[in-house]
């Protein structure tokens, strides 16, 4: 993801400085150049060992953020896996997404304990709030709702986990002030670009 | 350097156990002050890291570094009170020890010797500073957990230090597969992830298999909401659980194992990572072990959230990368398993307990627990309980024992209503059962099951309807669909859930309710399938009352339904300013300022918008209440039939 970020910085000092062609490639063309360059590697790396398709699976959607048809397609020529399989494996598992995420991922945690300590009230707050559906995305690109089963700090019920960062016994209010914090550091980026 | 024999093992033991012997409670004039910063999931989201750093960084800067060292460990299980910090020597237990806190916990405790009596661990407001004196820990037996919170988890030296591996190099040099398997069965070892089959059949059934290569399988795909045993023994004792493995294939002729473990748990991924490379880098893994013929490697396998891969044919078929969906047994992964070949699959909790049975033996381990069922079981407790963590008991503790002495009790003072256990394949445990003595057999009996362990508390605000609707919502959603009864079924049961809990149930539903959840049970292809009724049985079983005030008087007695609720102002605490007018989108509230307000429960939404506003926490959620009428305004209040309402 920090890649993601940093190509796409990359980009945007093209655009600016109007360098926009690089080694007579577009930028874009490049970006994705790259990406499939590193998940070639990986797949060279790893499609030796059988059994390792989740692995790679993963892997690519570090790199492209979701797995869309082409990454799918892809990866199974590069294997020597039929599409099919690769399909049925990328749908098989709820750690796959086919469809682009927003750029904060806010999981909220539907385990047992944090049912039982109100997840439910926090999960109908994010909804109405940012007005989508669990395993939406905002029209924006900024966020989507995710429910996650149970992450096993348990202790801390209930939980929400935006971006990897956990924030523990959280209330209603709560939620609303993290998103607001979020959308807050998203649009200070915007300014400095 | 590459360990050959015991004498190797021991010289890297000299050098660690030093350290490990100060943290045991000795004194032995080490001159150094050890800082044990619990590194578990639950103490880590809890900014234990940055709490690591920061004492790491204040030490630096106070030129501390020779004489105080900072170590990560794992989970101390008192997971409701982290981030914890120990301090040796003296034993010293801080709990909820904030990054601000590293300044005083420096300049008091290890610069001028005094014990900061404010991170101490409050019991009813008398501080105390020894983890053997809080009640957490007293009734507790550390087996499987022994070196979580001792030993630092990325260093296999200190793991040696604990007598790790001394039982493996034994076993290779000196004993045969044949001894080893009829120790592991003597002990009287269940597997812990859920069924309880016993461990050392399983072992045999392997060995018995004449075909090469054979294959060692961790289960570490702990699906289970509310359960985190498993991933906290691989985040702070993973080498126990990798010397097993080695064990196991020696026992059974295999030469590859694989840990399949959740992608969703960063921080055991990891443990693991740093723990198989360095048992490879000390020649415990990989060719010629102990200068033996026998080789044996792990490899790491990542789940991608599917809970039906905790089942084992499903979950060898995921190991290979392909979609977990289960198979019918025979054969069993013990005839054909991993690339058809022979396959050994155990729980990590499982793993766990062998090193501990081979260094003390099966007399000694036998010696815990039950007629049945032998040892000890880590449990994650959760739920509406004083103190959420990690805890091990011997077999046959009782369930009162668990979650009022080490539990505390229930959060807030309020009424105990049921312990759930074993997961969406569990039940739900009522009152009455509170002094039974838990192990295998006497779950199964009372309509629950062992399970991993997970063991999630609920009081008297938990309606048990819902409950079962949750664990039915879970379950739908994971049946990967193989199955007709499983895949078909578990969805029209939770349809009937679904019309119960918002109060469209027909006393009729009970009746259907029973009859298809013992057609799924008994039809279902996987272990997911048949146990996916439990939580409707069991709640049917102990908490029919419920279901039928569901039903028959549209009440939800907890006042959790959302459709069956109703919200009140209480005509005491009104102080009639009328913000809950303005916050009502749906008109629902009547009245005018200076006198009472009212919520006509035909409009409401039941939004809650209203409770929010109220400057007064007038307004309640509760249950529906008879109307009372106030006889001194001649006001109705609470919901109450037509001909009340009509009063409005």
């Amino acid at each position: 993801m920090a890649q993601d970020t940093h190509l796409e910085k990359e980009l945007k000092e093209h655009e600016v400085s109007g360098t926009f062609v690089y080694d007579g490639i577009p930028g874009e063309e490049r970006i994705k150049k790259q990406k499939y360059g590193e998940l070639d590697r990986f797949i060279s790396l790893y499609s030796k060992e059988p059994g390792q398709m989740i692995r790679i699976l993963q892997k690519a959607q570090d790199i492209f953020g979701y797995l869309p048809e082409e990454v799918q397609a892809y990866i199974a020529e590069k294997t020597e896996t039929p599409v099919s399989e690769v399909n049925g494996v990328v749908t098989f598992y709820s750690l796959f997404a086919t469809e682009p995420r927003g750029k904060h991922t806010l999981n909220l945690c539907m385990g047992t304990a944090c049912y039982i300590k109100g997840a439910q009230e926090l999960m109908d707050t994010l909804k109405e709030h940012l007005k989508i559906d669990s395993g939406e995305t905002t029209a924006d690109h900024l966020f989507t709702i995710k429910s996650t089963r149970c992450i096993g700090a348990c202790g801390l019920a209930p939980i929400l986990v935006v971006n990897g960062d956990v924030h523990g016994n959280a209330s209603p209010g709560d939620i609303i002030k993290i998103i607001k914090k979020y959308r807050k550091g998203e649009e200070v980026e915007s300014k400095k670009h | 350097m590459k360990v050959k024999n015991i004498d190797d093992l021991r010289e890297i033991k000299e050098i660690f156990y030093p350290l490990v012997k100060q943290r045991l409670g000795h004194r032995n004039g080490l001159g150094l002050t050890q800082v044990m910063v619990c590194s578990g999931t639950a103490c880590s989201s809890a900014e234990s890291q940055d709490l690591r750093i920061a004492l790491e960084r204040e030490l630096d800067r106070r030129g501390l570094n020779d004489s105080v060292r900072v170590f990560k460990t794992g989970c101390f299980g008192f997971c409701q009170h982290g981030p914890i910090v120990m301090v040796h020597p003296g034993e010293i237990f801080y709990c909820k020890v904030k990054p601000e806190d590293v300044k005083e916990l420096v300049e008091t405790h290890l610069m001028g010797g005094r014990v900061v009596e404010r991170l101490l661990y409050q019991d009813h407001g008398q501080a105390v500073s020894n983890i053997e004196d809080i009640n957490f820990f007293k009734a507790q037996k550390r087996i499987v957990l022994r070196n979580c919170g001792v030993i630092n988890p990325e260093e296999i030296g200190e793991y040696i230090a604990r007598d790790g591996y001394f039982a493996l190099a034994d076993i290779i040099l000196n004993k045969k597969p044949a001894e080893i398997i009829d120790l592991i069965s003597k002990s009287g070892l269940r597997g812990r992830g859920g069924a309880g089959f016993p461990a050392g059949r399983k072992w045999e059934l392997t060995a018995a298999q004449d075909v090469s290569p054979k294959y060692v399988l961790c289960n570490a795909d702990e699906g289970d909401p509310g359960a985190f045993m498993d991933r906290s023994i691989l985040e702070g004792d993973p080498h126990s659980v990798l010397e097993a493995m080695i064990v196991a294939g020696y026992c059974i002729g295999a030469g590859q194992g694989y840990v399949y473990v959740r992608a969703e748990y960063p921080i055991a991924v990891e443990r693991l990572e740093i723990a198989i490379n360095q048992a490879r880098e000390y020649g415990l893994l990989g060719k010629n072990l102990f200068g033996s013929s026998f080789d044996f490697d792990i490899g790491l396998r990542f789940g991608a959230g599917a809970f039906v891969c905790g089942e084992e044919t499903a979950l060898i078929h995921s190991v290979m990368g392909q979609r977990g969906e289960p198979r019918p047994r025979p054969p069993y992964p013990a005839q054909e398993g991993l690339w058809g070949k022979p396959t050994l699959i155990n729980n990590v909790e499982t793993y766990a307990n062998i090193p501990v049975i081979l260094r003390e033996g099966w007399e000694w381990y036998s010696g815990y627990g039950t007629a049945s069922s032998k040892g000890s079981k880590v449990f994650s407790l959760a739920g509406k309980i004083n103190n959420t963590g990690l805890i091990e008991v011997p077999m046959g503790t009782t369930l009162r024992t668990i979650v009022f002495d080490i539990g505390g009790g229930i959060t807030g003072g309020k009424k105990f209503k049921a312990v759930q256990t074993g997961g969406p394949s569990g039940g739900c445990i009522p009152d009455k059962y509170l002094d039974l003595p838990i192990d295998y057999e006497t779950l199964k009996e009372i309509g629950s099951m062992m399970g991993s362990g997970g063991m999630i508390v609920m009081d008297e605000d938990n309606c048990m309807v819902d409950i079962a609707r949750f664990y039915l919502e879970f379950t739908q959603d994971e049946s990967c669909g193989r199955c007709t009864p499983c895949r078909v079924g578990t969805k029209r049961l939770l349809e009937i859930l679904k019309r119960i809990t918002e109060g469209r149930g027909e006393i009729e539903d009970l009746e259907l309710l029973e009859e298809l959840a013992y057609d799924i049970r008994d039809a279902s292809l996987c272990g997911l399938g048949q146990t996916a009724p439990n939580p409707v049985i069991s709640t049917l079983r102990y908490f029919k009352d419920e279901y039928l005030a569901h039903i028959k008087e549209k009440n939800c007695p907890a006042g959790v339904c959302k459709e069956l609720l109703h919200y009140t102002i209480d005509e005491a605490k009104c102080a009639a300013c009328g913000l809950c007018v303005k916050a009502c989108a749906a008109g629902a509230i009547t009245g005018e300022k200076g006198k009472i307000y009212r919520i006509d429960p035909d409009k409401c939404i039941k939004c809650a918008a209203c409770v929010l506003k109220c400057p007064k926490n007038a307004i309640s959620k509760g249950a529906r209440r008879e109307a009372i009428k106030l006889e001194n305004t001649g006001i109705h209040t609470g919901p109450g039939g037509q001909e009340e309402r009509a009063a409005l």
